[in-house]
């Protein structure tokens, strides 16, 4: 398709349009990291007295540096168990016939569509009773939940375009069938693993609602939902700078992996688009 | 090492379809058989059924000795060559050639040694190290018949492993192929949908056509005495030319004109009713041009004047194409083979006639010409079962005869652009990924 010089003109104003109004927040939020308690309500849009105390005052702290290693924590582990359930699940919708395959699609389908915040409550109150709330087996166990559907499907479109002969030639080398998808398919599928373990952990990591209603202390609390018990130096003042240097921390990470991994993230969003 | 039987085997998929029906074959211990014909014979379906990846419905399938219809094709000790090769990406050459043998828990040193071994014959050595994306068609070929070597099966499973190849490499191979089943001496099942590749490299044949053995013999065989209408067809390249025709007394009338009753002919039709409708059948090489048939031969054929439409001069044959009202020869079998060779529209191509005649031939394009058909290797076919009425061909033969190479029949030799031989020939070579 041939651009001409207005497409060209309309398509730039538009991007940077667009990329402005993204920008606008998330500068704004560094620039309030960097600011003085007494300067945060000052009427400038960058600093006027830069400060690194906000980084230092949450860097020191338990009430921070706890929830981020639970955040790493239980993002890792639901995403290995999200992956690991997915790909074994998506092997079977992608090459089995078996009874009740389109219900087991129709259920997983309905689990992500399911408001999250029907489920808080209930959440709640179930793993009070079994002893999993402001654990993290107590947030591993939901997020896996919701990461699968997404990995199902991410990962039965990849599995979808390894040809099925390959399959065929391990059984007849010798494979097990089990043999055959570990040996195999599953490194043929690795990209799309990848692909799903990324969308499955930032997912992890962004998550606020279960965060916030299924834990009660440092012990559990993930980084998003610590922001929100930050308090300010006296009972009266609010701890923006705090949380916005917090925000700032953990963007951070997503912006480093979505740069790295852009391809893979298109790639997994867009499978199954075109086939399948 | 091993024979393959199989006795009564049916493959019914499970939407019904009948793939397979009744199929009995005896693969002797170190036989080369081929698998023949159009696509969706059930020829593959066949393979996969020896080697375990489709279940077979009813029927056993015996591989030496031994009853393996519910072994898994681990169990069974054979190997398979996969029309895209399959071979896997992630690993090397080495690693593809040795997973099986990794797999049953080879001791390394002695993968090593079988893998170098095989990659020796098949001249792989110095690739060992690298990844299928970066070998080439032919390259990829071999690794696959490599994987299948370092195993040393009890048989080999071949499915359609050239069709990926251009058409000289295809050549090539195949003589590879046929040197190393001999050097091997293991039992050996190729599926095939050229004929030509069949009856250059099996022991025996068997052409299958809509699920069901046609018939099975050595490739000389098939070549004189088809039992129907469809193998007729099928084997031989060009393809034989067939025409109406009606019994009389003494004679056989045709488009191309009365051809005498007599000798093989008068015993084979000795019970055929006079009146009776039948298919004539003759083969392009059993024409001559009128003027080159030594006086002595003349009597064994009968002339027929012919207005030729095309010659093709290939230097060592030309092929003359010449109209007729040959009268309407439709059959269920025909009409499969049109579609397969992508003569589907039928019509104008139904009334050309093909001869191959000697490359001394004075014949123009244009001329009104004097053509010979030589009578004895005319072949009569009963219209409503497709059955030959001639050659005391009656069911299959199931002759086990060894030495294909020498015994394959002219027309096969050269792999010429013409007949159903090459409509692949231009199909994508599409890697594997």
């Amino acid at each position: 398709m041939a651009t001409t010089t207005p497409q060209k003109v309309g398509w730039s104003v538009a991007n940077v349009v667009t990329i402005v109004l993204v920008l606008i927040p998330l500068v704004w939020i560094i620039s309030l990291s960097f600011k003085t308690t007494g300067s945060i309500t000052d009427p400038t849009y960058f600093p006027v007295h830069w400060t690194w105390s906000n980084y230092s005052g949450i860097l020191t702290t338990s009430t921070f540096l706890r929830p981020l290693l639970n955040s790493v924590g239980i993002g890792a582990i639901a995403t290995f168990v999200a992956v690991v359930l997915a790909s074994m699940a998506a092997y079977a919708v992608a090459r089995l016939n078996f009874p009740g395959k389109s219900v087991l699609i129709g259920v997983s389908l309905l689990i992500a569509m399911f408001p999250a915040i029907a489920l808080a409550t209930p959440l709640f109150n179930i793993e009070r009773v079994l002893g999993l709330f402001n654990t993290w087996p107590g947030l591993i166990i939901p997020y896996v939940a919701t990461g699968l559907p997404l990995g199902i499907y991410t990962l039965s479109a990849f599995f979808r375009e390894i040809p099925w002969e390959l399959e065929k030639a391990a059984k007849v080398d010798g494979a097990t069938p089990f043999q055959a998808f570990v040996r195999v398919i599953a490194p043929l599928a690795a990209p799309g693993m990848v692909t799903t373990a990324i969308l499955v952990f930032l997912f992890c990591w962004n998550e606020f609602l279960l965060a916030i209603t299924l834990t009660a202390t440092t012990a559990s609390r993930t980084a998003p939902a610590a922001l929100s018990f930050f308090t300010g130096s006296s009972q009266f003042a609010v701890p923006t700078g705090s949380i916005s240097a917090a925000a700032v921390v953990i963007t951070i990470p997503i912006i480093i992996f979505v740069l790295f991994f852009q391809r893979r993230i298109v790639a997994g969003l867009t499978s199954g688009a075109v086939k399948g | 090492m091993a024979e393959i039987i199989l006795e009564h085997v049916t493959k019914r998929f499970p939407d019904g379809a009948l793939a397979v029906d009744d199929f009995n074959l005896d693969i002797a211990d170190g036989e080369f058989v081929i698998l023949v014909g159009p696509s969706g014979c059930g020829k593959s379906t066949t393979l996969n059924m020896i080697a375990g990846l489709e279940d077979i419905t009813s029927g056993e399938l015996l591989i030496g000795g031994q009853v393996v219809n519910q072994k898994s094709p681990k169990d069974r000790d054979i190997a398979m060559v996969f029309q895209s090769y399959a071979l896997y990406p992630h690993m090397t050459v080495r690693e593809n050639m040795g997973f099986a043998l990794k797999l049953a828990k080879t001791p390394r040193d002695v993968i090593n040694q079988k893998v170098e071994e095989a990659a020796r014959i098949l001249d792989l050595t110095q690739h060992l190290d690298r990844k299928p994306a970066n070998l080439s068609g032919g390259q990829r070929q071999r690794v696959a018949m490599g994987r299948a070597i370092v195993r040393d099966p009890a048989a080999f499973l071949m499915d359609e492993p050239l069709s990926n190849l251009d058409a000289k490499l295809r050549v090539q191979t195949r003589t590879e192929v046929s040197r190393l089943q001999r050097r091997l001496g293991t039992t050996m099942v190729y599926v095939t949908h050229d004929q030509v590749e069949a009856l250059t490299l099996g022991d025996r044949v068997a052409v299958m056509r809509s699920g069901i053995l046609q018939q099975v013999a050595s490739p000389q065989e098939l070549y004189d005495r088809p039992v129907n209408l469809f193998v007729a067809g099928f084997i031989g390249s060009p393809s034989m030319n067939f025409m109406s025709g009606t019994l009389e007394e003494g004679k056989l009338r045709t488009a191309l004109g009365d051809i005498p009753i007599a000798g093989q002919l008068q015993q084979d039709l000795a019970g055929a009713n006079v009146g009776r409708d039948v298919i004539v059948g003759i083969r392009p090489e059993n024409f001559e041009d009128g003027a080159l048939v030594p006086a002595e031969n003349r009597h064994n054929g009968m002339t027929f004047p012919a207005t030729i439409d095309v010659v093709e001069s290939l230097g060592s044959e030309k092929f003359v194409y010449f109209s007729k009202e040959l009268g309407a020869v439709e059959t269920a079998e025909l009409a499969e083979l049109a579609r397969d060779s992508g003569r589907a529209e039928g019509g104008a191509a139904a009334e050309t006639v093909v001869a191959r005649l000697d490359p001394a031939t004075q014949i123009t394009e244009g001329q009104d010409a004097e053509l010979w058909v030589d009578v004895r290797a005319v072949h009569v076919f009963d219209p409503a079962s497709g059955k030959n009425l001639t050659r005391g061909v009656s069911g299959a033969s199931a002759t086990i005869t060894g030495g294909s190479g020498e015994a394959a029949p002219a027309p096969a030799q050269p792999d010429t652009g013409t007949g159903t031989t090459d409509q692949d020939s231009g199909s994508a070579t599409t890697p594997p990924r």
